[in-house]
C-alpha cells in the first residue's frame, strides 16, 4: 500500500491536482452529500436545538472524562466485557494482536472504524500471520485496490465505479459482470458472506460508548459491523476515549445528528448496541469480549486547550463541504482524517512539526463550522495551530519573513502609505491595457491569474489631494 | 490617548448628537487592496455614507486590518497593527468598511489577539461593537435607500464568504440593488462557496485556489450576467483576475458599493477608453 505522509504535503496536493478525474470522482459524492444534508436539515426544524444540545452533552462528558470512564469500565466489567487501556496507537494495536494471537486467529473480520486505521491496526495484521478481511463495502473496495482511505465516511470515494468493476473482476471468486451497482453489491455480499461465518475475531469500531451501561454502539448502513461481532468467538472493540457519553439518553441526539449530518439521513440501516459476551439464554453472539479504550493524543488535546475538538463526532460533514478537500482529496492529506477536522487532528496524533502546512490549506470561508454538527470552531482551531506553529518557527523562512515584513509596514501607517504609493509605481510599469499578466514578487498570483491594474494613485493621495483642495477654497471663501 | 472605552462614557451632549441621525460620525477604514488597487470603492463609499446623512472622515494614519499577519499565526503582529488601528478608530460614532473580510476582522479577531491584556481587550471590543461592513452599515443602521441610480444590464453577486458567514451581510446588497433601474439580477450557482481567495492562501496554495476560483469563474460564466458585483475586493480581484486569465471580457467586476454611488459608467466608460 502506497501511502502519503504528512509532511509530503506540497507535492501530494500537486499528485492530486494533476489527477484528471479525482474532482469529478469526489464531486459525484460531496455534490450529493451537500445536498442531502440541507434536505435532512430542512426537514428537522429542530436542528439548531439538537446542535446546541449534542455540544452539551459532549462538553459535559469530556469535562467529567474521569468519571464516566471509570463508570464506563466498571459497567462493562460486570457485563464480563474486558476492559484494556492503550495510551498510544502503537500499544492499543499490540493488544488487540495480542488477544487475536491468544486465540490462534487465523482470520480476522474488521468493520470500518477510523479510530483502526488510526492505530495502525491494519497495517499491524498485514504484517502479521493473519488474514485481515475489511467487511465495510468501501473498505472491501480499498482492500481490493490496495488504497487507505479517503474520507472518514466514504473511505473509497476516490474510487469510481468503472474502477470497482476492474477490482471485482480481478478478485471476487465468482464476479458479477454486470456493471450495474446492485450487482456489484451482491458480488461482494457473494465474496464476504463465508468470510463472516469463518471468522475466528470480529473487530468493530464505536460510535458511542455508553458509560451508565458499558455497551457500545455501532452505527452501519450494511449490517456488517453485526454480521462481523456476532459469529466469530470473540469480540473486540477499539474505540477512542472521546466516544464516551453518559447514557442512551445522551446517544440519541447525537445519533440524530450524525446520521442527517453524514448522508442526510434520518437514521442509517443498522443501530446496535452491544452489550458484553453472550449471556446463557442468548442463540448466539461473541464468548469473549474486549474493549481496547485508547487515549493516543486525547488527554493531550484535552491539556492544550483542544477540547472543542474532543467533541468530534466523525461524520465527515466538514469535508464534504470543504473547497480544499474537494479539489485535493482526502490522500494529500497524508493522514486518516483528512479535511478541516483532520487538520486539527492530525497535528495532535502525529506532529504539528510534520502537520502543520494543513492547517494553512484552507481559506477560513467558515463552511465547515457552519455545518458541523457539534458546533466545532475549526477555522479558530486551525489558527490557534498556526499561531503554535509560527511560534515555534515550522513555517517556510520565505512566508515568515513576508508576513513580517508587512507587519512591520502596516504598524507604521506613514511608510505603509509611502509603500503603498510605490507600489502603485511599480504596478503601473508592469501593466497593459488595464491588467497585469506578470510583475515580479508576484507569481503565487500571477502563475494562474491576471492582477487588476491599479488606479492612477493610491486612494489616501488623491483623498488628500481633493481635502487640500476643499480647505483652500473655503479659506479662499472666508477671505 | 482618550480614555473613553464604552459608550457608557459618552457627554449627555454627545448622546444626543449620536441620535441625531444626521450626525453620525464615521470613520472610514477604506482598507489596504482599495487604497492601492481600487480608490475609487472608496469615494464611492464616502458618496453613499454622505447621502446616508453621516459625516465622513478618513484618519490618514490607517493601513491594513492585519489579516495576513492574524491568518498566519503571527499574533505578536496582529497585536502591533490592531493597537494603531484601535487608536485611530475608536473614537468615532461608527467606524465603516468596504470589505465584509476586513470589517470581520476588527469585529471578531482583534478580541482573539487581546485575550490576556484585559485593557486592550475592552478597546478592541469596543472597537468592535462600532465597526460595520459598509453594505450592511448602509441598510441595517442607516436605513439607506439609493435614489435615481440606473444601469442597464444584469448582474450576478458573489457573497464572500467572511461578509455571508460571519456577519450574515446577503439581504442588504441585494436589496439596494434592486432599486436600480434597468439591472436585473442573475442568481449564482454556489452563490457562497469560497472563490479561493482566502488572502495569503490564494499565494501559498496558488494551485488549489486556481482549481477553486476556475470553478467560480464556471458559475460566473452559466450565468450569462454582464456585471459581477460583490462586497469584498479581494474576491473580486481574484475573480476577475481568473476571467481575464481565460479571455472572458464579456463580464465585468465591479464593487456594489460602486454601482450604487452612481460609478459604474465613468469606470466602464474609462474601461472602454484605455
Amino acid at each position: 500500500m502506497r501511502v502519503n505522509k504528512p509532511e509530503d504535503f506540497y507535492k501530494n496536493v500537486s499528485e492530486a491536482l494533476a489527477q484528471p478525474d479525482l474532482k469529478m470522482i469526489i464531486r459525484r459524492t460531496t455534490d450529493k452529500a451537500e445536498t442531502k444534508r440541507a434536505e435532512a436539515v430542512a426537514n428537522f426544524p429542530e436542528f439548531e436545538n439538537a446542535r446546541t444540545q449534542g455540544q452539551k452533552v459532549k462538553d459535559h462528558t469530556i469535562k467529567y472524562m474521569d468519571h464516566y470512564l471509570a463508570e464506563f469500565e466498571k459497567n462493562a466489567l460486570a457485563q464480563g466485557t474486558i476492559v484494556h487501556w492503550a495510551s498510544t496507537g502503537e500499544e492499543a494495536s499490540k493488544i488487540v494482536l495480542d488477544i487475536c494471537r491468544q486465540h490462534k486467529a487465523k482470520k480476522v473480520t474488521r468493520s470500518k472504524s477510523m479510530l483502526g486505521e488510526e492505530i495502525g491496526l491494519t497495517h499491524a495484521f498485514d504484517n502479521s500471520e493473519m488474514e485481515r478481511i475489511e467487511t465495510d463495502l468501501a473498505e472491501h473496495i480499498i482492500q481490493l485496490a490496495g488504497d487507505p482511505p479517503s474520507h472518514i465516511v466514504w473511505p473509497a470515494m476516490h474510487r469510481s465505479r468503472e474502477d470497482v468493476v476492474k477490482l471485482f473482476r480481478e478478485f471476487h471468486a465468482d464476479p458479477t459482470y454486470s456493471e450495474e451497482i446492485t450487482d456489484l453489491v451482491r458480488s461482494a455480499r457473494r465474496d464476504l458472506r463465508n468470510k463472516f461465518l469463518t471468522s475466528d475475531i470480529g473487530i468493530s469500531g464505536s460510535n458511542f460508548l455508553l458509560a451508565d451501561s458499558g455497551s457500545s454502539c455501532t452505527v452501519t448502513n450494511e449490517g456488517n459491523a453485526e454480521l462481523t461481532i456476532t459469529p466469530p468467538k470473540v469480540h473486540i472493540v477499539t474505540a477512542g476515549i472521546e466516544k464516551l457519553v453518559p447514557s442512551m439518553a445522551h446517544a440519541v441526539p447525537l445519533l440524530r445528528l450524525l446520521t442527517r449530518s453524514a448522508t442526510g439521513a434520518e437514521i442509517t440501516q443498522y443501530n446496535t448496541f452491544h452489550n458484553g459476551p453472550k449471556r446463557p439464554n442468548d442463540a448466539d453472539g461473541p464468548e469473549e469480549c474486549h474493549i481496547v479504550l485508547v487515549d493516543n493524543g486525547r488527554t493531550k488535546m484535552l491539556a492544550e486547550g483542544m477540547e472543542a475538538m474532543l467533541r468530534c463526532i466523525r461524520c465527515g460533514a466538514c469535508m464534504n463541504h470543504c473547497v480544499v478537500y474537494k479539489h485535493i482529496g482526502g490522500h494529500a492529506y497524508g493522514s486518516v482524517y483528512p479535511g478541516p477536522m483532520g487538520s486539527v487532528l492530525t497535528p495532535h496524533l502525529d506532529s504539528l512539526e510534520v502537520a502543520n502546512k494543513q492547517t494553512h490549506a484552507c481559506t477560513m470561508n467558515g463552511r465547515c463550522e457552519e455545518v458541523c454538527p457539534v458546533n466545532i470552531p475549526l477555522p479558530t482551531l486551525l489558527r490557534s495551530l498556526r499561531a503554535q506553529s509560527w511560534d515555534k518557527k515550522y513555517e517556510p523562512l520565505t512566508n515568515r519573513f513576508v508576513v513580517q515584513s508587512f507587519a512591520i509596514m502596516a504598524k507604521r501607517p506613514k511608510l505603509f502609505q509611502l509603500l503603498s504609493s510605490s507600489g502603485v509605481i511599480f504596478m503601473k510599469v508592469f501593466s497593459r491595457k488595464g491588467w497585469i499578466k506578470y510583475m515580479p514578487f508576484t507569481s503565487g498570483w500571477t502563475r494562474n491569474r491576471d492582477l487588476i491594474e491599479p488606479e492612477s494613485t493610491t486612494f489616501m493621495h488623491q483623498y488628500k489631494k481633493i481635502k487640500n483642495e476643499k480647505m483652500k477654497k473655503a479659506k479662499k471663501g472666508g477671505a | 490617548m482618550s480614555q473613553k472605552i464604552s459608550n457608557a462614557g459618552r457627554t449627555p451632549s454627545n448622546t444626543i448628537e449620536c441620535l441625531n441621525i444626521s450626525e453620525k460620525k464615521v470613520g472610514l477604514f477604506v482598507t489596504c487592496l482599495v487604497n492601492t488597487m481600487r480608490p475609487s470603492i472608496g469615494f464611492a463609499s464616502i458618496t453613499l455614507l454622505e447621502q446616508a446623512g453621516c459625516t465622513v472622515e478618513v484618519p490618514e494614519l490607517q493601513s491594513c486590518c492585519g489579516q495576513p499577519a492574524f491568518n498566519s499565526g503571527d499574533d505578536e503582529g496582529t497585536r502591533q497593527i490592531a493597537y494603531q488601528t484601535i487608536k485611530q478608530f475608536e473614537n468615532f460614532d461608527y467606524v465603516v468598511l468596504p470589505s465584509g473580510s476586513c470589517a470581520a476582522m476588527i469585529k471578531k479577531n482583534f478580541i482573539e489577539v487581546f485575550k490576556d491584556q484585559p485593557e486592550w481587550l475592552a478597546r478592541a471590543k469596543h472597537l468592535a461593537d462600532i465597526t460595520h461592513e459598509l453594505l450592511s452599515f448602509l441598510v441595517d443602521v442607516c436605513q439607506f435607500e439609493p435614489n435615481g441610480i440606473e444601469l442597464d444590464g444584469s448582474y450576478t453577486y458573489h457573497d464572500s464568504c467572511s461578509g455571508y458567514r460571519a456577519l450574515h451581510v446577503y439581504e442588504q446588497p441585494r436589496k439596494m440593488l434592486s432599486t436600480v433601474k434597468g439591472l436585473e439580477h442573475k442568481p449564482l450557482n454556489n452563490h457562497s462557496e469560497c472563490c479561493g481567495f482566502g488572502g495569503t492562501f490564494c499565494v501559498k496554495y496558488s494551485d488549489i485556489s486556481n482549481e477553486i476560483v476556475g470553478e467560480k469563474v464556471e458559475n460566473v460564466l452559466a450565468t450569462e450576467a454582464d456585471y459581477l458585483l460583490g462586497g469584498d475586493m479581494g474576491c473580486l480581484m481574484n475573480i476577475a483576475g481568473k476571467l481575464n486569465r481565460e479571455g472572458h471580457k464579456e463580464i465585468t467586476a465591479l464593487h456594489t458599493a460602486e454601482v450604487l454611488a452612481g460609478l459604474a459608467p465613468q469606470i466602464l466608460g474609462g474601461k472602454d477608453a484605455s
